[in-house]
Order: C-alpha cells, then sequence, then structure tokens
C-alpha cells in the first residue's frame, strides 16, 4: 500500500503516529520545528521568573517559584527528548536557539517587573500555554502526545499557584492591589498574542491541521482563552485593560479588541524588550557548561576503556 | 480517569502536597512532639537559627543556578538539592520563632534580622559560581564539603533531646546523603575528566577549604547544650575521611589546611559574616522589607 | 556537539505491583549519572519506587509495521513504545 495513504489514514483515524512509522518529510520537519521551539520557550521561560527566585518575598513562596522554574527545565527535557525521537539533536538544537535560527514564545521577551508579574504569568501566560497546549495531548504524533499530558498536568498546577499568589495578593494592602493591577495591565495584551496573528494572516494553520499537529485556529483558542479569563479577573477583582471588552450575547462569546500587532511583529523580529538579553543568557550557560559536558563525557570513555581492559 | 502509568500518583493524588517538590511544608512533621527541652531557651533559639541558617542560606545560593547549569538535568537536579534545603531550613526557622516565644514565624527571621543576627557559616554564603567567586567545579566543591559535614552533623542530631531537631535530622538526613552523592558523583568526573576539569575542581576545592576549619570550631552555645546540640569538634574525623575517598577517586590532591583568619576570634556562628554576604541579604530580603504588612 | 552526552530510555515502576513503563528519556554521560538525573527529572513528584535507565543505543526494536520498509537509519535504535498510554478526556483547564 501507499505509505503516504497509510499515513494519511492513520491520521485521519485519531490513531498516533509512532517514531519508526513512515512519515512524509513536511511532517516530520513541521513536527521538529513545532516541538523544538516549544522546548525552547520553556527553557527561555525559566529567565522572566527565575529573575524572581532570589527576591521571593516569603519562603513558601520561593519554594513554590523554585519548583515552578525547575518544572520549566523538566518541559524543556520532555519536549527535546520528543524531537531526538524524530532524528534530531538536542546539541544542535540549542545551537540553533543561541544563534537566533529557531525561535521560542515571544511572551518571554516581556520583562518581569514585580512579583505580581510572577503571579500573573501563572494565571494568564500559563493558562494561555494551557489553551494552546491541551488540545496537543492529542496530537497526532505520539511522543509529543504523551509529553504533553504531563506537561499540561504540570502547568495547570502553575497556573492555579499563580491565581492563588494573586488572590492573596489581592487581599494584602493597597500597594499589593496597585501592584497586580499594574501587571494585569502590563501582561494582557501580550497574553492575547500568545496564540499567535489572526488566522487571516498565519501561514502554516491549514497543513498543521490536517495532520493533527495543530488542533484548533489562533482566534479560536483566543477567543476560548478571553472566555475563560473574564469570570477569574471579575473574581480577583482586577480590571483587563480592554474597552471593548464585553459579553455579546449573540454570539455567546466577548467580543474583545485587538493586540497592537506592530508591537507583536517587533517582538518576533527580535525587537523585544529582552530578545538579546535571553538569549545571551542562555548562550552564556550553555557555553560556560561545556567544559562540564565534556569532562563527563570523557570519565565515561576513560571508564568504559578501562572496564574494556579488566 | 483510568490509564496505567508511572504518573498516577501525580493525577490522583493530593495535589497540594506534591505540586511542587518541598513545599509540602505543614505535613512534613506532622505527629511530631512539640515540647521544648529545659534547656536555656536562648541557646536552643540560636541554635535553631544556625542550623536553620546554614540551610537556608546555601539555598539562596545554590539556587542561583537555576538556568545557568550546564545542562538541562543538572538544571533540576541543582534545583532539587535547593528546594530540600529550604524545606529544612523552614522547619528550623519555625521551631526558633517556636522555642524564641516572641511571635516571630519563618519569614520574620529569615526577612527581618540583619546581617549580625544570622549566624550561618561562612562556607553557605560565600560565593562559588554562576557569577563571581568560581564556576561549576567551586560549586561542586562547596556541595560537598556542606554536604559531607551535615550528613555527620545531622546523624547525630537524630538523637537530640528536642524532638523537633531529631525529627528535622532524620528526614533531613536522607536528602543530604543524596546531596553528598551528587556532589561526589560530580567531583570524581570533574577530577577525572579532561585536564580543564581537572584544573578547575582542585581550583574549586582550593577556593572552599580555607572555610573548613569554621565547620568544625564549637560555639559556646553548642557546647552549652549538650545532649541538644552536636559538638562540631566531634565530625572532623568523619568528614575528613569521607573527603579524602572521594577526592582520591578523583585523583585530587587535599589542599593544605590554612584556615581563614577570624576577626577578633569571630566568624558566622557569632554574626560576623564576608562582605559578600550583605548583598545576598539586600537581595533577598528586599522586597518583603519594601512592603510592611503585605501578606504573600 | 562533541561532548554531548548519550540518550537514555527511562522505565518507572510507579507502585509495587506494576510494570517498568517507559516515561521517557534523557541525556547523561553514565549510567550512574543517568539513573541520578532520571530520579531527578521523572520522580521527582514521587512518582517512583524503581527506575530504570538503558542506553537508546543499546535497544533493538522491532517495526512496528511489517509493511514498514525503511526509517531513517538512526531511528531504528530508537525505542518505541507500545501505546500504554491512553489520552485523558478530562485533562483539566485550571
Amino acid at each position: 500500500m501507499d505509505l503516504e495513504a497509510q499515513f494519511e489514514r492513520t491520521v485521519a483515524a485519531e490513531q498516533r503516529v509512532e517514531p519508526r512509522d513512515w512519515m512524509p518529510d513536511g511532517y516530520r520537519k513541521t513536527l521538529i520545528r513545532q516541538i523544538a521551539q516549544h522546548a525552547h520557550s520553556e527553557i527561555i521561560g525559566m529567565q522572566p521568573e527565575g529573575n524572581w527566585i532570589s527576591r521571593a518575598p516569603s519562603l513558601r513562596r520561593k519554594a513554590i517559584l523554585l519548583a515552578k522554574v525547575q518544572d520549566e527545565a523538566g518541559h524543556g527535557l520532555y519536549l527535546y527528548a520528543a524531537t531526538e525521537t524524530l532524528g534530531a539533536d538536542r546539541g544542535e538544537l540549542t545551537e540553533k536557539l543561541i544563534s537566533g535560527r529557531q525561535k521560542y514564545s515571544s511572551i518571554f521577551n516581556y520583562p518581569t517587573l514585580s512579583y505580581a508579574d510572577v503571579g500573573v504569568i501563572g494565571w494568564l501566560v500559563d493558562g494561555a500555554a494551557i489553551c494552546n497546549q491541551v488540545p496537543l495531548c492529542r496530537t497526532s504524533y505520539g511522543p509529543y502526545a504523551r509529553a504533553m499530558i504531563r506537561i499540561c498536568k504540570e502547568e495547570s498546577f502553575h497556573q492555579r499557584q499563580g491565581y492563588e499568589l494573586l488572590l492573596t495578593m489581592m487581599s494584602g494592602t493597597d500597594a499589593q492591589r496597585a501592584m497586580v493591577q499594574e501587571s494585569v495591565n502590563r501582561w494582557w495584551w501580550p497574553s492575547l498574542m500568545m496564540f499567535g496573528p489572526p488566522d487571516a494572516e498565519s501561514s502554516n494553520t491549514e497543513q498543521s491541521m490536517k495532520w493533527r499537529i495543530k488542533r484548533n485556529t489562533n482566534d479560536e483558542l483566543r477567543q476560548k482563552f478571553v472566555d475563560m479569563t473574564v469570570p477569574q479577573a471579575r473574581k480577583l477583582g482586577v480590571t483587563l485593560p480592554d474597552p471593548e471588552l464585553k459579553w455579546n450575547p449573540e454570539r455567546g462569546h466577548h467580543d474583545f479588541g485587538q493586540p497592537d500587532w506592530d508591537e507583536f511583529w517587533q517582538v518576533v523580529g527580535g525587537n523585544g524588550p529582552t530578545n538579546k538579553q535571553r538569549v545571551e543568557h542562555r548562550r552564556k550557560a550553555h557555553e560556560d557548561g561545556e567544559w562540564v559536558r565534556a569532562a563527563a563525557a570523557a570519565h565515561a570513555a576513560k571508564h568504559t576503556a578501562r572496564e574494556g581492559v579488566a | 480517569m483510568s490509564f496505567d502509568n508511572a504518573y498516577e500518583a501525580l493525577i490522583d493524588g493530593h495535589e497540594d502536597a506534591h505540586w511542587a517538590f518541598g513545599t509540602g511544608f505543614s505535613e512534613a512533621l506532622a505527629g511530631v512532639d512539640r515540647e521544648v527541652p529545659a534547656v536555656d531557651r536562648a541557646d536552643l533559639t540560636a541554635y535553631c537559627l544556625m542550623l536553620g541558617d546554614d540551610a537556608l542560606i546555601m539555598s539562596q545560593r545554590l539556587a542561583e543556578w537555576c538556568s545557568r547549569a550546564p545542562e538541562l538535568e543538572e538544571d533540576v537536579a541543582l534545583a532539587n538539592i535547593a528546594l530540600d534545603l529550604l524545606g529544612q531550613a523552614r522547619l528550623l526557622l519555625t521551631r526558633a520563632g517556636e522555642v524564641e516565644g516572641a511571635g516571630r514565624d519563618e519569614d520574620a527571621l529569615a526577612y527581618l534580622r540583619d546581617e549580625r543576627d544570622f549566624r550561618n557559616v561562612h562556607l553557605a554564603e560565600i560565593e562559588c559560581g554562576p557569577f563571581a567567586g568560581g564556576d561549576f567545579g567551586t560549586t561542586t566543591a562547596r556541595l560537598l564539603v556542606f554536604s559531607s559535614w551535615k550528613v555527620a552533623q545531622y546523624s547525630r542530631l537524630r538523637a537530640s533531646a528536642d524532638p523537633v531537631l531529631a525529627a528535622v535530622a532524620e528526614k533531613g538526613l536522607k536528602e543530604l546523603a543524596y546531596h553528598r552523592d551528587h556532589a561526589a558523583q560530580w567531583v570524581v568526573r570533574l577530577g577525572d575528566g579532561t585536564e580543564e576539569s581537572h584544573r578547575r575542581m582542585q581550583a574549586g576545592l582550593e577556593r572552599v577549604w580555607p572555610f573548613l576549619a569554621e565547620l568544625f570550631t564549637a560555639h559556646a552555645v553548642e557546647l552549652r547544650l549538650a545532649g541538644v546540640a552536636v559538638d562540631p569538634a566531634e565530625l572532623r574525623s568523619e568528614v575528613d575521611g569521607v573527603l579524602d575517598a572521594v577526592l582520591a577517586a578523583g585523583g585530587l590532591t587535599r589542599p593544605t589546611d590554612v584556615p581563614a583568619a577570624r576577626v577578633n576570634g569571630l566568624a558566622g556562628r557569632d554574626g560576623v559574616h564576608t562582605e559578600a554576604f550583605g548583598y545576598l541579604l539586600a537581595e533577598m530580603q528586599h522586597l518583603h522589607r519594601s512592603l510592611p504588612g503585605a501578606t504573600w | 556537539m562533541s561532548s554531548s552526552w548519550p540518550l537514555w530510555e527511562v522505565f518507572v515502576r510507579g507502585k509495587r505491583g506494576l510494570n517498568h513503563v517507559h516515561v521517557g528519556s534523557l541525556h547523561a554521560p553514565d549510567a550512574e549519572m543517568a539513573v541520578r538525573n532520571a530520579r531527578d527529572v521523572y520522580t521527582r513528584r514521587n512518582e517512583g519506587v524503581s527506575i530504570w535507565v538503558v542506553p537508546a543505543a543499546a535497544i533493538t526494536a522491532s517495526s512496528p509495521d511489517e509493511k514498514d520498509p525503511f526509517f531513517e537509519p538512526s531511528g531504528d535504535k530508537v525505542y518505541r513504545h507500545p501505546t500504554f498510554y491512553e489520552i485523558p478526556e478530562d485533562v483539566p483547564h485550571l
């Protein structure tokens, strides 16, 4: 039977594609790029929140934040492993990240400027990530789908903890409430941008939907996120900074305004507030670690050689 | 939800307890007798602070590696160690506040004490990388020395007349043994790996060695609390034995013991610290102090 | 990448009475470090009682589909796991 027809039948039947199955080159390449970008996002995403570990305002919050950032390293690791089942190499992907040839989620090019940002990232950014990622638990590529199950579970803890931090701050002092609102104001629009450009301007969607490596369009997911977030904001007592935001009973959804897509493309293009800093941080860690990785590899090689002699 | 996989515990269980490693705080010592033994309360408070500050400050330093480790797997491992130590610190500072009886909780003690009131040893506070003061080799050297010393201390502390300290030691000992093992694995690999790694590992040992002597120098509080506290002088031969064995396995040379001089005979246990420590505290405490009365 | 570490496949026994199941992979310079890394990466929430690590290169796998005539040369040693995992329908949104 024609391999491509069989592949398409497998995918259309919601069966999983596994590493050694035949797959079209385009599927493999698209997947490697998508999963690698996702992995890079987890790793770069450690930085904006990691920025506050040393200054966390209570020991409990410090433990929670450190554990969360650690989870992100774990997520990156699971995802790089998924790319390796497709024939990619983590070292090469890291090189692509630090040389700017592969991208990561633009949201992490925004700076974290107060501790409320830790909570708002958990609530909005992780919330948006969950909207994007839950459908990927059913994505057609088996190792990716399995990694996403665990990641989504952990992300949902993160989101709850972020929201809980904000609830606590909102029940605190006026200064804390102001800090939360100011942070929401800064993060709301970038969070909406996380779903990517409007469907009309999005290039890869159709093929990716057919391959079941993308399951919903950008605009569908954005709508879902807004609908989900509005009642949470109300409960929290914060205002979402969009004068056009209101319930539309005819559509059964909220209407809302458009983010500044010029800013989006600027940040995607490398001119965001922290693009250079984030990549430089990662590059330095990778290069500073080279002698350690080399030492462990050399030790293992000697050890193997010695055992061979004995 | 029925799927047979290894994460059943994660998905079904009591989520808050393990959603973040090391944050299941309130239950860590469930059922432990909290009776305060019949010793001088100020002494016992000071001793709890010594132990708690060692763990807190070491954790603060290790967490600096987060997103900066040589490989992702090591990033996760160092964060685990930092979280273990932070968990110990919280139990110990809580105990200090409880014994003191002045209404100070773990956060009041961590965030609102000034430098002179911290009682950690210098080894925990000095810079050993990833920023100034060293690299992964230096950090590994410190972790080996610190955790070898703590293993020896906690294994004796399990017999403390303070039931809370005994329980913290019981729980912490397993963690510390793992930290020591992790450090030892790296010391051997770096010592044996390449010329560069050998040189850096040896330099790391040279960097931390002057701070060894303080670990085994008894403070008056420790001596007065016989039966509750461990006399650090007793730990020396055990720790030396461990260090010598690990260094030998890595083909490394034990540095000459030239203890860092004290200041008028005083050091970390007396609240006299290194210059770097003020910066560490400034960073750690700044936000908490900026918003008096806030709840977190 | 001269110094990149080899890939290891990780198997965890979730609790007594269950088989070890494949949970993922990681990089480590040698077996001792691999099993330690696996503990930190895959069982840091106490998900397991026992861990196995196996060099990915040491696994020989049958082809998943007998009609499958070719695949990436590097792919034939990559562990391919049977479908131990079903996808939960109710992964929570919050």
